[in-house]
């Protein structure tokens, strides 16, 4: 399986083998069933569609409920494709769990960072802002955003206050420091994107590893 | 169990005496040197006691030399091989950081008389623990 659903728990820490205390995410990820194969010759691209966490089969909509029927799978609360060189080798129904990470992999996490509200171009881009003394009268201001006659107009992709976090983020390369199959948790060494209770896309990385 | 008190319980330190603010304790701490591990103590007031769970951490000040040192201690660090209670003090807040601007007879915590105080006594040592050089 290229990755599994997770449900993003909270960040706790733990001691390692040498007495160290280690950050760490836990991430309830999976059981995820393959749901649809998508292949080159009818969609134009392999992926696979995975679904996590059983949902009441009253609370999904018709169309939906016909798509799980198909598929032979419970309906599923959250559906997300995960791209694949070969699709042929991964079987609709299939249930993936944690046990496809093991200590030490590698991964990907992929969420929604936390939305953080309209913020000015100190905490949105790492301006530095005025000076706070001094006789400095402008603190957090972005100061000059163009020149004057010409161009006569603000450059597009200007760096300017606005709406942040809420986006989705990638976080790279992260370490799994821990698999608990009973209860299918992965401990991951560091932060991950989101809000406690929000779901996140576990990844193992394709190409270079550690 | 909730999973993440789950992650955290394994972790978590199992004999830990109850010990708060103002009580003076004798903390255990392994010390690796190259490849040779050995003990070293610290003891001295609980000047404050923070966090929950694995990341639960103690303060315990003392004055060596005339100069006041702090040391912070993840209760749950393995690190930390045993915590004992030398005396039991009467405080009245949560966070001793008074003390580091007292010294002398400012800085005295009045004891505790409870019933485990007078009958207490001190657990034997571990295999003899170095004294702690200055």
């Amino acid at each position: 399986m290229p990755g599994l659903i997770g449900k993003k728990l909270g960040m706790t820490q733990v001691f390692d083998d040498k007495g160290n205390a280690v950050p760490v995410s836990v991430i309830q990820a999976g059981p995820c069933a393959v749901v649809q194969k998508k292949t080159p010759d009818k969609e134009g691209y392999g992926a696979v569609q995975l679904g996590f966490q059983d949902m009441r089969e009253k609370r999904v909509s018709k169309p939906l409920r016909g798509h799980f029927k198909s598929a032979g799978v419970s309906p599923k609360r959250i559906l997300k494709e995960f791209r694949v060189p070969d699709v042929a080798q991964y079987e609709v129904g299939f249930e993936a769990t944690v046990e496809m990470f093991e200590v030490g992999c590698v991964v990907n996490v992929t969420g929604t960072s936390r939305g953080k509200g309209f913020q000015g171009v100190v905490k949105r881009w790492g301006f530095s802002g005025g000076k706070d003394t001094h006789g400095c009268t402008t603190h957090r201001l972005p100061g000059s955003i163009g020149a004057s006659a010409y161009p006569s107009r603000v450059l597009k992709n200007r760096k300017l206050p606005g709406r942040m976090g809420g986006v989705r983020v990638t976080v790279r390369n992260l370490t799994v420091v821990g698999v608990d199959k009973e209860r299918h948790l992965l401990l991951i060494r560091g932060g991950v994107p989101g809000a406690p209770n929000s779901y996140v896309e576990v990844k193992k990385t394709t190409g270079r590893t550690s | 169990m909730d999973p993440m008190n789950f992650v955290e319980s394994k972790h978590l330190k199992k004999k830990v005496p109850d010990f708060g603010p103002g009580d003076t304790v004798r903390v255990h701490v392994k010390v690796v040197e190259g490849d040779k591990e050995r003990t070293q103590l610290f003891e001295g007031v609980v000047v404050s006691r923070r966090g929950s769970g694995t990341r639960s951490t103690f303060t315990v000040r003392k004055v060596s030399g005339g100069v006041g040192v702090e040391r912070i201690f993840p209760l749950s660090s393995p690190s930390i091989s045993r915590v004992s209670v030398v005396r039991e003090g009467r405080v009245r807040r949560a966070k001793l950081f008074y003390l580091r601007e007292r010294k002398g007879k400012s800085a005295r915590i009045e004891e505790r008389q409870t019933e485990t105080s007078l009958t207490q006594e001190e657990a034997p040592a571990e295999p003899k623990p170095e004294a702690e050089e200055e």
